[in-house]
């Protein structure tokens, strides 16, 4: 039985069928990658797998827990956390608020302790306060963390929903494009930061990607998509050299 | 010993309790200055008569901010929320200025209960919308305000030596009423009379002050961060975990709370009749808190303190009243978007800050 075990996902929009039959299993601590070209359907799968879709067959397991037509909210406290594809951080939070917002499952004072100043809303404040510095100084953005996350410099924003995202505690971290529109040189950062989380956290990853320089770098095994079903599965190596998948993104 | 730097021991406070507390003081400041200025008399009763309704102005902007400032949701229906904690909290006292004889029992009561029928509004309104959003919200509110005013204003009550009678069509039927103990509670589109004047200057400030208390630490605490986050972005929110639901409950709850809270205020200051919370009265709120700084909850109380009084203070120039009141509306548009303007603010509070420091030292 695999940490991530999703089998026979499939959604349609309209006569469209985005995702159909989609499986895929994912090891604990291995790094994935889900390629493929243009409207293949890659973000498709992740909104399957976080909730934000229903998927209309098939199941999502985790970690031995069924996922399946759970509320992205549920899917978020049972372990996956996930990034997006065009940047969506709380703009008008700073830095640390953001991270906080993170946390924001992992603390259970209630609302009127929170109005009324109470002593659990003071050792959980600041035990978050805590927390969310030192999960930026980890991924180095702890000198930003009063600016407002509008004000970050791009390659940051992408990094600041990575801390995000592991604030929620998962089990298993989507990132959906987080090279995209980086130059080279934040591109092998991004490398860098990727393997780092996925050392110092004992993190399972599962990304979409283009840059095929990160996808060869750091990725594993892949899963190459191709209008909505699975083309390839196997190891990077091999499945970058599979000439159905070289005529998948380049034709015939 | 080494003297203590003034600007060190500020400095290390949150900037977020810092900024509490200057809202605070200013509001404590302002209230009290007036309040001297009243009773020593060196004022005019056109400005005392305006204190009071400028604290539940104040209550009502900054508790519609929650909703459209820091929840993002724009509200158009804050006045039905007023509307129902006047007639209950009003009505409530009438009833009871007899049986409950102390003020300070009685007023507290209709202020709860008031303010707790307008939450139920809230709660009621706001679980067959929650799945709304930005324009549809909106006149969905709308609707709910003129609603709430029309069924008030077509309900009558007469209470004689039997108990209540109600009705929905015209004044109650007068056969089955025991004339010699009638007395009209509620009379459709008339105003309500007899509520007893229980707002002082004192209680009104009170009640402004327990409600920025209550937002403003609402805000700055863990539901407030997930109310922000859902603003700034529902999606990422509830990828993070933030229930959308709950948090809009809360807001839509604590927000018609206030808001009938200061209705029972005005109840109990001012003769109420259903028309004066109609459609213009929320837009009026509404205009505090745009002005105000959206999500800013001092601006709040400063747009409703300004505006409410200007077009009182005003009325010396006759028919150039409005007009003039439009100007100021505009100007503090203008203002509110400039940058120049916005660098003086910042740059003006440095100076005094400085200057405070530099004399303390």
């Amino acid at each position: 039985m695999s940490y991530l075990e999703v089998t026979n996902i499939g959604i349609s929009f309209g006569g469209l069928r985005a995702v159909d039959d989609f499986c895929l299993n994912i090891e604990k601590g291995q790094l994935y990658g889900l390629i493929g070209p243009n409207g293949a359907g890659k973000t498709t799968v992740f909104n399957l797998l976080t909730g934000v879709y229903q998927p209309d067959k098939g199941k999502v397991e985790l970690d031995g827990v069924n996922l399946t037509g759970r509320s992205p909210v549920e899917i978020n406290q049972n372990g996956i956390a996930r990034t997006f594809q065009n940047i969506r951080l709380f703009n008008n939070l700073t830095v640390q608020d953001n991270v906080k917002a993170g946390l924001h499952n992992q603390n259970s004072y209630s609302v009127f302790e929170g109005i009324l100043r109470l002593p659990r809303y003071r050792r959980q404040e600041q035990a978050m306060d805590k927390r969310a510095v030192e999960l930026l100084k980890v991924f180095d953005l702890d000198q930003e963390k009063d600016t407002l996350a509008s004000n970050l410099p791009y390659g940051k924003q992408r990094k600041l929903e990575i801390v995000r995202a592991m604030a929620t505690h998962p089990k298993l971290l989507l990132l959906d494009e987080p090279a995209a529109g980086m130059n080279p040189n934040e591109t092998a950062e991004l490398m860098e930061t990727i393997q780092f989380v996925r050392g110092h956290f004992d993190m399972t990853i599962l990304l979409i990607e283009h840059d095929m320089k990160l996808v060869s770098g750091i990725c594993e095994e892949l899963t190459v998509l191709n209008f909505g079903s699975v083309l390839v599965q196997g190891n990077t190596g091999d499945v970058l050299n599979n000439p159905e998948v070289i005529t998948a993104y380049l034709g015939d | 010993m080494k003297a203590m730097n003034p600007m060190k021991l500020f400095g290390s406070v949150r900037p977020a309790t810092k900024n509490k507390t200057i809202t605070y003081l200013m509001v404590l400041i302002f209230f009290g200055i007036s309040g001297i200025l009243v009773q020593t008399g060196s004022v005019g009763s056109l400005f005392t008569g305006l204190l009071v309704p400028m604290c539940y102005y104040i209550i009502m902007a900054v508790s519609l901010n929650l909703t459209v400032g820091i929840l993002g949701e724009l509200s158009l229906g804050h006045a039905g929320f007023m509307c129902v904690g006047a007639y209950v909290g009003g009505i409530f006292s009438l009833l009871t200025k007899d049986a409950i004889s102390q003020v300070w029992i009685r007023f507290p009561l209709a202020m709860l209960i008031g303010g707790l029928c307008a939450a139920l509004m809230g709660i009621l309104i706001g679980v067959p919308i929650l799945r709304l959003r930005g324009d549809y919200l909106a006149i969905v509110t709308l609707a709910f305000g003129e609603i709430i005013r029309k069924v008030v204003q077509n309900i009558y009550i007469v209470s004689d030596k039997n108990g209540l009678h109600f009705s929905f069509v015209n004044t109650v039927n007068p056969a089955s009423i025991d004339l010699a103990t009638k007395e009209e509670i509620l009379n459709g589109p008339m105003a309500v009379s007899g509520i007893p004047k229980d707002t002082t200057l004192w209680i009104a400030v009170l009640m402004v002050m327990i409600t920025l208390f209550v937002i403003m630490n609402l805000v700055d605490s863990r539901s407030g961060r997930a109310i922000m986050a859902i603003r700034d972005n529902r999606i990422a929110a509830e990828a993070t975990g933030i229930s959308i639901t709950r948090h809009k409950l809360i807001v839509f709850v604590t927000s018609s709370f206030f808001a009938g809270l200061a209705g029972v205020l005005y109840a109990h200051f001012s003769t109420i009749t259903p028309v004066k919370f109609d459609y213009n009265m929320s837009i009026l709120i509404l205009v505090f808190v745009v002005l105000g700084g959206i999500g800013n909850i001092r601006g709040s109380v400063i747009a409703a303190v300004i505006l409410y009084a200007l077009p009182e203070l005003l009325r010396g120039f006759q028919n150039y009243r409005m007009l003039i009141y439009a100007i100021v509306l505009i100007v503090m548009m203008l203002l509110n978007n400039n940058a120049k303007f916005i660098q003086f603010k910042a740059g003006l509070g440095r100076k005094l800050f400085h200057r405070k420091a530099k004399e303390a030292a």
